[in-house]
């Protein structure tokens, strides 16, 4: 075992682990931060996903030692007690069935919308594409993601459109 | 014991529906009964579930709440607001939200006053969870006539407490006043609120649970119909909620199991040493063939289950045929059991007269129910009682289970129902409960195991795989004449839920049932008149019944998806034969039905007409023209029921001629399933019982070879993915009733009758697009494109 130091939804952790325990473990059985789940411990469901200084990684193959940076999961994304604009559209549109890969949708959709606010229908399902929903909720997923990338403004560049 | 801190909203509500002591304590508290104050841990919420476990409200023994009392289904609290307690579970269906509408409409309550509590054994009425998409249409009547029962009592209160009999008063939300001065009023909570109704209820069962009061006509119902959004989204999006895999108690151990390596292996033995040098192992147990370590973290679970050496015993023959030579076997297996054919008129001497006689086989893989996460339960025997926190949709079926198989008496057992993974049907959540379960009692301490993703999608049961015959005869005029079905069904020795002699973790320790399950194969769910008929269908085993990855139980409408896909692809290959539309083909079949019960002939022919009418179909024999670019487009329906519910469901799809992938670019469901108690909770339930069977008709399948299961994870196992998303998904909500504003309009189930015929519609569709009949789902590309070019299109 050895001291980590995670910086964690704004705020530093440190935890005694094994240094190559996936972060998975770490966020959910020592920091209490349930909104990454295992789903397979292969980086095939993406219900594990974080996001490590904005990029989106599944945490079930990263060891905690490897994760220098910002992590963000689920439980911080709503600032000063507002939804994430992509978690009103998951209720907006009623997204969810069981809702358990719901994490890994919504981590990948903000790491998505972050780079790329405006995405084309195709652009959307490619950038999604690794996650998998059982429930097979695929359908108002992307009409999430586009309620959100249609209400927000047009970059700079898109500007004179 | 602390005060009662404050929580996000989110979180209370989700502490609320895992820990109704918690909604239950103010009624208790003025009752007079002894309370514990539940103190609540602000961070994580599963650290309230220890102190309830180990000596708070929730202490135990946990005796079974009585049905027949009005106080088990029912809390007014001195706020004025109520909870509800049924026993059912939602995994995301909405059935939540459409308990609390019809209970707060006959209770007459805002529904925003209301909270529900769902499955829980010590709580909760038993009503045996869920399954077969009944819980509106079965358990929501004694839900409404217990609320109604609620409602008239309190009419009754308040004739007393205002002198004025009950024909003067009226009911708004919660609140009886008088008709002729309604500033004289009194509200539920003034009356009973924090207090029993000791009001004793009759029915012969669960179901059959009433009071005296009636439930409301139709035209009385204000929140039934309304399209409420459902309660329990928000905290699944802000990471609020506490699931049953995040439940977590002080103490507790961590244990994942260790699967024989070849179907059917006996354990010889097991060298400790393998595992010496893992950190936190606390041991390692084995009972026959079952195999499990136990650790103080869940990433040394991992590791010492990876590293246990074990020395196992391939058995003496091979457990089942490898997927490739399944279909060749079940045509060649002896049945096991079968229903005598359903025989009517002289189906061999009207085939003999038919002037055209179609034949074809179908087949249908074993398919899995693979869940997003692989099964998880917690089990805390540290007050002296066993509490087993599950996401088992069954909850009390886990609860006698366990009992039995631990041998302890039931009122020590209760399970608390949480959210998790999909439930549609009998899953491994069922398997991992008695697991729990069984190490708890074992160690003395509280366990959590977890089933790693190459168990779940190797281990979990299966849906039955089938092949079907089929024979049709169309008389000169092109109408069907005759028809001989003949099916078989992979499914002996099919699981129940939560048998303490069939779970896994019983059939690997030896446990046998004297008699096996005898198993079902079924005959389809139509309406069409065939005037000569044969209907037949027979079970076959595999030669490995026990211990096997490939156990068969219910998934999601155990037979149906296979069935309709066999039968409803044959009438379309009939009706292509007479150069009829196959819609047309169909309507004449239905119309000529003297079956009729629950309308169900005119159900389906409103439904068939609504999603033609909605899907802009032109009337036209497949298949259609092939188009000359590599995009071959075309399109399907299937038809069929699920008990009372009808669907009608059209697949658009676009074949890719160069690759063979198959892109269903629309779906169109027309659904009557009677009153809709949340039109968007049954939309999107509808929306998504389509796409998972997508997901069946386009990438399903569970291969073998002749030792072990070979689909262990989701690149072995593929399922639906974004890229699969149809561009438009129309649902539209039938009601074909002769009467359909009649009062007594019954709420019929949803769910798995979306699912049944989407396999059929797509490949009716592809087809319509090929001229090519595909007759064995999945249809994945490499499949279909190996079937274009056998037809050289």
């Amino acid at each position: 075992m050895s001291v980590l130091s995670l910086r964690v939804n704004g705020a530093s952790h440190e935890v005694d682990v094994e240094p190559s325990t996936p972060l998975l473990y770490v966020l959910r059985n020592d920091l209490g931060l349930h909104g990454p789940r295992f789903g397979c411990g292969l980086a095939q469901c993406g219900a594990c996903t974080v996001l490590v200084d904005g990029v989106a990684l599944r945490s079930c193959v990263t060891p905690a030692s490897a994760a220098r940076g910002e992590i963000t999961t689920l439980e911080g994304l709503a600032k000063d007690g507002k939804l994430h604009p992509l978690q009103q559209a998951w209720i907006d549109e009623q997204v969810p069935q069981c809702g358990y890969c719901q994490n890994g949708q919504i981590m990948t959709a903000k790491a998505l919308l972050d780079r790329n606010p405006h995405p084309t229908d195709a652009e959307i399902r490619d950038g999604m594409e690794g996650i998998l929903c059982r429930c097979m909720t695929y359908y108002r997923i992307q009409a999430a993601i586009k309620r959100v990338a249609h209400a927000a403004p047009a970059s700079a560049k898109e500007g004179g459109k | 014991m602390s005060a009662p801190l404050r929580f996000p909203r989110a979180l209370e509500d989700a502490l609320r529906r895992i820990d109704p002591a918690m909604s239950r304590r103010s009624f208790l508290a003025s009752s007079g009964a002894l309370v514990v104050s539940v103190s609540v841990g602000a961070l994580p919420g599963g650290r309230a579930l220890a102190q309830v476990a180990s000596g708070g409200a929730g202490a135990g023994p946990y005796p079974d709440p009585d049905f027949r009392q009005l106080d088990t289904w029912i809390v007014i609290h001195p706020d004025n607001t109520a909870t509800f307690f049924v026993g059912k579970t939602d995994g995301g269906q909405g059935t939540g939200t459409a308990f609390r509408q019809m209970m707060s409409d006959e209770l007459d309550i805002a529904y925003e006053m209301t909270r529900l509590v769902m499955g829980r054994t010590d709580t909760t009425p038993d009503q045996g969870g869920s399954g077969g998409s009944d819980a509106i249409e079965v358990d929501g009547w004694p839900a409404r006539r217990v609320a109604a029962e609620a409602r008239r009592v309190l009419l009754d209160l308040a004739s007393q407490r205002l002198r004025a009999p009950v024909a003067e008063l009226a009911v708004s939300n919660a609140t009886v006043a008088l008709k002729s001065d309604p500033k004289k009023s009194v509200t539920y909570a003034a009356l009973v609120g924090g207090k029993r109704f000791d009001v004793a209820l009759t029915g012969r069962n669960v179901d059959a649970t009433t009071g005296a009061a009636a439930v409301k006509p139709v035209n009385e119902l204000r929140i039934v119909g309304q399209p409420i959004k459902r309660y329990d989204i928000p905290a699944k999006v802000d990471g609020s909620l506490t699931w049953a895999v995040d439940a977590k108690v002080p103490g507790m151990l961590h244990a994942r199991n260790v699967k024989p390596p070849v179907a059917g292996a006996r354990l010889r033995g097991v060298d400790e040493t393998s595992v010496a040098n893992v950190p936190g192992l606390v041991k390692v147990v084995s009972r026959g063939n079952y195999v499990a370590v136990v650790c103080e973290r869940e990433e040394q679970a991992i590791q010492a289950s990876r590293q246990l050496k074990c020395d196992w015993a391939p058995p003496a023959e091979a457990p089942f045929p490898s997927s490739d030579r399944l279909f060749d076997y079940i045509r060649a297996a002896r049945p096991t059991s079968g229903n005598a054919p359903e025989v009517v008129g002289d189906p061999a001497a009207a085939l003999a007269g038919a002037a055209r006689v179609l034949e074809a086989e179908y087949e249908v893989p074993f398919q899995g129910h693979t869940a997003i996460g692989p099964a998880h339960a917690l089990a805390d025997p540290s007050n002296g009682q066993l509490t087993i926190y599950s996401n088992d949709m069954k909850s009390y079926g886990l609860r006698n289970g366990v009992a039995k198989f631990l041998d302890i008496p039931r009122e020590q057992v209760r399970v608390v129902y949480m959210d998790g993974p999909q439930v549609y049907g009998r899953t491994a959540a069922d398997d991992v409960g008695f697991e729990a379960a069984f190490l708890a009692h074992e160690l003395g301490r509280p366990v959590r195991v977890q089933w790693m993703r190459h168990e779940e999608t190797a281990w979990d049961t299966k849906g039955p795989a089938y092949t079907f015959k089929l024979r049709g005869g169309l008389d000169a005029k092109g109408n069907l004449a005759a028809l001989d079905y003949d099916a078989r069904a992979v499914d002996y020795n099919h699981v129940g839920y939560n048998v303490p002699d069939t779970v896994l973790i019983a059939q690997l320790m030896g446990k046998r049932l004297e008699k096996p399950d005898p198993g079902r194969a079924e005959t389809p769910s139509v309406l069409y008149a065939i005037p000569n008929r044969r209907m037949a269908a027979s079970v076959v085993s595999l030669p490995l019944i026990w211990e096997t990855p490939l156990r068969t139980g219910n998934l999601r409408d155990p037979n149906g998806p296979q069935v309709t896909f066999a039968f409803e692809s044959f009438i379309d290959e009939l009706a292509a034969a007479a150069k009829a539309d196959p819609v047309k083909f169909r309507l004449d079949l239905i119309g000529a039905s003297a079956e009729d019960k629950v309308f169900r002939r005119a159900r389906s022919l409103a439904a068939i007409g609504a999603a033609i009418k909605a899907y802009g179909w032109d009337a036209r024999p497949s298949p259609k023209p092939r188009d000359k670019g590599k995009t071959l487009s075309g399109r399907g329906l299937a038809y069929t029921y699920r008990n009372n519910t009808v669907v009608a469901t059209i697949a658009e799809v676009e074949v890719n001629r160069e690759t063979g992938r198959v892109w269903v670019k629309r779906l169109v469901c027309a659904h009557d399933c009677g009153l809709v108690i949340n039109p968007n909770g049954l939309q999107h339930t509808v929306e998504c019982g389509m796409l998972h069977g997508l997901s069946r008709a386009l990438w399903e399948e569970v291969q073998f070879d002749a030792e072990k299961v070979t689909s262990v994870d989701w690149a072995t196992h593929p399922s639906l993915r974004h890229s699969d998303t149809p561009e438009r998904i129309d649902v539209v909500l039938v009601n074909g009733d002769p009467n359909p504003s009649r009062g007594d309009l019954p709420h019929y189930g949803a769910g798995e009758a979306s699912h049944k015929p989407v396999i059929a519609a797509v490949a009716n569709a592809i087809y319509d697009a090929t001229g090519v009949r595909l007759r064995r789902p999945p249809f994945r590309k490499e499949r279909v494109l190996a079937a274009l070019r056998a037809a050289e299109v």
